[in-house]
C-alpha cells in the first residue's frame, strides 16, 4: 500500500464535497477515480496533494499518517499532478516548463546560480539531461523551443505530464488527462501513461470520463457519487455494479 | 590491415577508418545534443556487429531486412551485413505489416533489424507467415520489456557479444568480398503490380556514386542530412554510397518532425529534395512573409524581383550590370542570406531535385537566392545518376545530359534506354521482369518517354504508355502539357485529350484557394468552387495561362502541334474518391474521358456551351444530381515560326 485514504470528509460551508470516503492505492498500480459530474473526483485529488484540507479523516502515504497534506509537503514526498485545465506557463518554452518540474531537486543557492558557478553549471547540465530524457520519452522533440501557448491542446496536456514526470514522482495524480482529445491523441496519452507506469514504476491515480480509457488502462476503480464512495474494485466488477449503473444512468424514483 | 582494392562498402569503411579515423562519419541528435561517430568508431561498431552476426549464423548471400528511420545504427547494421557478404534489404519504415510480408517472403529474409517497438510489432505480426525469419534485433528497448519471443534480441546485446569475440573472421570475410557481390536489394513501391526486388552490386552502387561525386567535387568536408526513407535507393546513394566514396559526414535528424530545425543547425553542403519538399518550404516562407507589415512585404517583393531578374545569372557567373550587382548585394545582406539561413541552406554547394517535374517559378526561386539547385534523372534500377545538369547548364525543363559513363538513346517509340555501369543486376527471382526491363544488349528500358533538346539535354515528357499521337502523326504527351498548366498557381489539375484527334483540348480544375484569394482581392463575392468555376473573369484568367503554355509549346518544334485549342473548367474538383485520380493524385485520363464523354464531345464540336447533368457524391456518402451549363472557350495558338521570331 503506497497510499490509503481513511474516512475523509470535506465540506465547503454547507456543501459536502466528500463524505467519509476511504480507499487505498497499491504500489505500482493504475487507480482510476470515476463518477458523474460533481461527484467529488477533483476534490479528492486536491485533498491528496494538499490543495484542500479535509475536516475529517486521515491520509496515509508511505507509512506516514497525515490529517491533511500541504502542497509543498506533498511535492517533496513525491506526489506530482496535472490539472484539468492545464496550468502551464504559457509564455515559456516547453523545455523551460518541464525544467520547472525539477525545481525541488535543485540544490544550488541563488548566488551560485546567478554567477553560474561550477556546481550550478554541473547541476544545470544534470537537470537538462533529465528533462531531455522526458522530452524523448514523450516524443516532443520538435516543440522543445516552442512557447507552450502556441501549442495545440493535446500537446499542452503532454507537456504538463512531462512537467509532472520531471519531479520523478512516486505517485502521479492525473486530472482528466484525456479530456478534450481526439481519438489519436487519447491513444497516445494512454500509451504514455502505461509506459510511465511500466518503465518508471510510478503509481498512478487518474480521473477520467472516457469509460473506454478507464476500463482499458486501470487496475482498480473507485466510483464516487455525491461525495460518497459507491463502488470499488476491478473495472469488470465496477462495470457490473448496479449502484454504478444507477448513478450513471439514473433510476426511477 | 591491408585493404586492397576499394571495391566494396566494407573495404571503403576500413579505408576511411585508417586515413581519416578522427573525422566525423555520422552525427545524430540525441537528447538535444549532436553526437558524433568518427570513422574509426563507425568501423569499430561495424566490426563488432559483424562478429556478433557471424556467431548468430549470418553467411554469404543471406538476406537481412532493416526497418528503421535514419539512425547511425541502421547504417552500421547495413555495413556489418555487407562485411559478411550478406545482403541488406532496407524496407520502408512507414509500411504496414502486410506490405512487409511480400519482401520478407520473396527475399527469404533470415534476420531483421527493427528500430523500435512499432517495427518489432509489425514483424511479429507477420512472423508466423515468414518461416525463414529466425531473428529480430531491436535498437530501442522501450516498451519491449515484457516481450518474450525467442526471436528477439537487442542490438546492444549483439554488439556486446561481438566486442568480446575474436574479430579476425570479419577481416577474412571483408577480404573475400568483391565488387561484383550483391550489396543491397531495394523493393520498388509496387503500386501497380507486385513489388520487385532490385538487386544491386557493390560496383553498380559505388560506380555511379563515385562519378557523380567527382563531377561535383564532393569531399570529406561535405555534410548531408539523411532525412528521406532509407529504403529508397536515393537515400542509400546520398547517405551511404557517396559518403563511403568521399568520406563526408552523414547527419541523422532527431525525429521526422524536427528536420527543418536540424537542417538549420547542421547546415548541409549537399542536399537533395523532391519538388514537393521544396514547394512546402516555399509555402512556409510565403506564409511568414504574408504576416509581415506592409513595408517588410514591399521590401521582400522588391528584392525578390531583383533576385528573379539577375540572381540566376550571378549564380552562374554571367555578366550583370553594376547597378543590378549592387542591388543584389544589398538584397544578399538583408534578405537572401538570412532567408537561406532560415531554410538551412546557407552552406549548400550542390542541391538536387528529381522525381517529378518541377515548376519553373519554384525552381527559379531557389536558384535566384543563390542556392545551386539542379535537376537530375535516375531510378532505382540505374542507381540514381543517369543525367545531371552540370553547373552553368541548369534549366527547369530538362534533366541535363548523360553523366560520364552512361549511354543513352531513344527507341522509335521515344522510350529512353540506358546502358551504364550502374544498372541493376536483376529483379530478384523474377527473370521474366528482368528480361522485359533489360534487353539482350544490356539496355535498360525506363518506360519514360522524352527526347534530346537542342543543347543535348534530356527532356522527359511522360510515361511511354501514355504518349500518343495526334491525327497528323505528331507527338502528343498529355502529362507534359498538364504539368505545364499545373505550374500556374491558379490551375490545380488539368486533363489533356488529343490522342488520335486533330487537336488538343483540355479540362481544367481551378485551384479554389488561389482563385478564391484572387477573387477576394477583387471584391468578387462567390459561393464556392462551382460558382468560381463558371465566372467569365476566371475563364479569362485561365485562358491567359493556357495561351502562355501555347506560346511555350510553339517554341519547341517536337511538340508545337500539341497547343491547346479549346478548354473548359470542370464544375467539380477531381477526386480520388470518385475514381478520377489515383491515390497518389495522378489523373486517370481514360476514366475521366469516359465519365465526362458529353463534355469531351462538346470540346471537339464548335459549341460554346455544354449542358452537364452529373451525379455527385457528397462526403457523407449520399449522392445527388447537379445540372448546369458549362462554358467552353477557345485559346489562341501560335505558329511555331512566329513564336521563334517573337522570342
Amino acid at each position: 500500500m503506497i497510499l490509503s485514504v481513511e474516512n475523509v470528509s470535506l465540506a465547503f460551508g454547507g456543501v459536502k464535497a466528500l463524505s467519509d470516503v476511504s480507499f487505498d492505492v497499491k504500489e505500482h498500480e493504475v487507480r482510476a477515480i470515476i463518477g458523474p459530474n460533481g461527484a467529488g473526483k477533483s476534490s479528492m485529488l486536491n485533498v491528496l496533494n494538499g490543495v484542500y484540507h479535509p475536516q475529517k479523516g486521515t491520509i496515509r502515504f508511505k507509512d506516514k499518517v497525515f490529517a491533511d497534506m500541504d502542497s509543498h509537503e506533498a511535492a517533496a514526498l513525491g506526489i506530482a499532478r496535472t490539472f484539468q485545465n492545464i496550468a502551464l506557463f504559457k509564455g515559456m518554452s516547453v523545455l523551460d516548463n518541464i525544467m520547472t518540474g525539477r525545481n525541488l531537486k535543485m540544490r544550488c543557492n541563488f548566488v551560485q546560480q546567478a554567477l553560474w558557478l561550477g556546481p550550478a553549471k554541473r547541476e544545470e547540465i544534470e537537470h537538462r539531461r533529465a528533462v531531455e530524457e522526458i522530452i524523448d520519452f514523450l516524443e516532443i522533440q520538435h516543440i522543445r523551443r516552442t512557447p507552450v501557448g502556441r501549442l495545440p491542446y493535446g500537446l499542452q496536456k503532454r507537456v504538463e505530464l512531462g512537467r509532472a514526470l520531471a519531479a520523478e514522482p512516486k505517485l502521479l495524480l492525473l486530472d482528466e488527462p484525456m479530456a478534450g482529445m481526439n481519438l489519436e491523441e487519447k491513444q497516445d496519452m494512454c500509451r504514455f501513461v502505461l509506459e510511465v507506469n511500466d518503465q518508471f514504476g510510478t503509481t498512478i491515480v487518474l480521473i477520467e470520463h472516457d469509460m473506454g480509457v478507464v476500463m482499458d488502462i486501470s487496475d482498480r476503480v473507485v466510483v464516487l457519487d455525491y461525495g460518497r464512495k459507491i463502488a470499488d474494485g476491478t473495472p469488470e466488477e465496477v462495470r457490473n455494479d448496479q449502484k454504478v449503473i444507477d448513478a450513471y444512468l439514473g433510476v426511477a424514483h | 590491415m591491408a585493404i586492397g582494392t576499394l571495391d566494396t562498402f566494407p573495404k571503403l569503411l576500413m579505408h576511411h577508418a585508417q586515413v581519416r579515423g578522427g573525422r566525423p562519419a555520422i552525427r545524430e541528435k540525441d537528447l538535444g545534443i549532436w553526437q558524433t561517430w568518427t570513422w574509426k568508431r563507425f568501423a569499430d561498431e561495424v566490426r563488432a556487429l559483424a562478429c556478433g552476426l557471424h556467431a548468430d549464423g549470418l553467411r554469404r548471400g543471406d538476406h537481412v531486412a532493416l526497418v528503421s528511420d535514419n539512425r547511425p545504427r541502421l547504417y552500421a547494421a547495413m555495413c556489418a551485413v555487407q562485411c559478411l557478404g550478406g545482403v541488406p534489404v532496407p524496407l520502408y519504415q512507414d509500411a504496414v505489416a502486410e506490405e512487409m510480408l511480400f519482401p520478407i517472403q520473396n527475399a527469404e529474409i533470415t534476420l531483421a533489424f527493427a528500430e523500435d517497438q512499432e517495427q518489432v510489432d509489425k514483424l511479429l505480426e507477420i512472423l508466423p507467415r515468414c518461416p525463414t525469419l529466425a531473428r529480430i534485433y531491436y535498437d530501442e528497448p522501450r516498451g519491449l520489456r515484457h516481450y518474450k519471443q525467442p526471436q528477439l534480441r537487442s542490438y546492444d546485446e549483439l554488439l556486446d557479444a561481438g566486442r568480446k569475440m575474436d574479430q579476425s573472421v570479419v577481416d577474412r570475410e571483408i577480404d573475400k568480398g568483391s565488387g561484383n557481390d550483391v550489396a543491397g536489394m531495394f523493393f520498388t513501391s509496387g503500386t501497380t503490380a507486385a513489388p520487385k526486388g532490385v538487386v544491386h552490386t557493390h560496383a553498380s552502387l559505388l560506380g555511379p556514386a563515385r562519378t557523380a561525386a567527382e563531377m561535383e567535387r564532393l569531399g570529406e568536408k561535405d555534410v548531408i542530412l539523411a532525412y528521406l526513407p532509407p529504403a529508397w535507393i536515393g537515400q542509400n546513394i546520398f547517405s551511404c554510397a557517396q559518403a563511403f566514396v568521399t568520406g563526408y559526414c552523414i547527419c541523422c535528424p532527431e525525429a521526422p518532425e524536427t528536420v527543418m530545425n536540424d537542417m538549420r543547425e547542421i547546415g548541409p553542403t549537399y542536399y537533395f529534395a523532391p519538388p514537393r519538399v521544396l514547394e512546402a518550404l516555399l509555402t512556409q516562407v510565403s506564409i511568414r512573409i504574408e504576416d509581415l507589415w506592409w513595408g517588410g512585404r514591399r521590401a521582400y517583393e522588391f528584392f525578390m524581383a531583383v533576385a528573379r531578374r539577375v540572381g540566376g545569372s550571378i549564380l552562374e557567373g554571367k555578366p550583370v550590370s553594376l547597378g543590378d550587382r549592387l542591388l543584389y548585394w544589398l538584397g544578399e545582406l538583408f534578405l537572401y542570406g538570412p532567408l537561406r539561413n532560415v531554410l538551412g541552406m546557407s552552406r549548400v554547394r550542390v542541391a538536387y531535385t528529381a522525381g517529378e517535374a518541377i515548376g519553373p517559378d519554384l525552381f527559379k526561386f531557389y536558384r535566384s537566392l543563390g542556392i545551386n539547385l539542379k535537376q537530375l534523372y535516375g531510378s532505382t534500377e540505374t542507381a540514381v545518376f543517369v543525367c545531371i545538369q552540370p553547373d552553368g547548364e541548369v534549366r527547369s525543363d530538362t534533366v541535363g545530359p548523360a553523366v560520364r559513363g552512361v549511354e543513352l538513346r531513344f527507341s522509335p517509340e521515344r522510350e529512353l534506354l540506358i546502358r551504364s555501369d550502374g544498372l541493376f543486376r536483376e529483379y530478384y527471382k523474377n527473370p521474366e521482369a528482368t528480361r522485359q526491363a533489360k534487353d539482350a544488349e544490356g539496355w535498360f528500358h525506363t518506360g519514360d518517354a522524352g527526347f534530346f533538346d537542342a543543347g543535348g539535354h534530356v527532356k522527359i515528357i511522360d510515361r511511354v504508355k501514355d504518349v500518343g499521337k495526334l491525327a497528323d502523326g505528331t507527338l502528343f504527351a498529355p502529362k507534359y502539357l498538364e504539368n505545364k498548366l499545373k505550374f500556374f498557381p491558379y490551375i490545380k489539375e488539368a486533363v489533356c485529350f488529343g490522342d488520335l484527334r486533330e487537336k488538343v483540348c483540355a479540362f481544367i480544375n481551378i485551384d479554389p484557394e488561389a482563385i478564391g484569394n484572387w477573387a477576394e482581392k477583387r471584391n468578387m463575392p462567390y459561393s464556392g468552387y462551382t460558382d468560381l468555376a463558371s465566372r467569365d473573369e476566371v475563364y479569362d484568367l485561365v485562358r491567359e495561362c493556357v495561351e502562355r503554355v501555347n506560346a511555350d509549346l510553339a517554341a519547341e518544334p517536337e511538340i508545337a502541334n500539341s497547343q491547346i485549342h479549346r478548354f473548359l473548367i470542370l464544375h467539380k474538383e477531381l477526386e480520388a474518391d470518385d475514381g478520377e485520380l489515383t491515390r497518389t493524385r495522378k489523373v486517370r485520363r481514360g476514366f475521366i474521358g469516359e465519365k465526362y464523354e458529353p463534355l469531351l464531345k462538346a470540346l471537339y464540336s464548335s459549341d460554346s456551351m455544354v449542358h452537364v447533368n452529373a451525379q455527385v457524391r457528397y462526403e457523407d456518402g449520399r449522392t445527388g444530381t447537379f445540372s448546369a451549363d458549362l462554358k467552353i472557350r477557345d485559346a489562341s495558338t501560335f505558329a511555331p515560326a512566329a513564336a521563334k521570331q517573337a522570342a
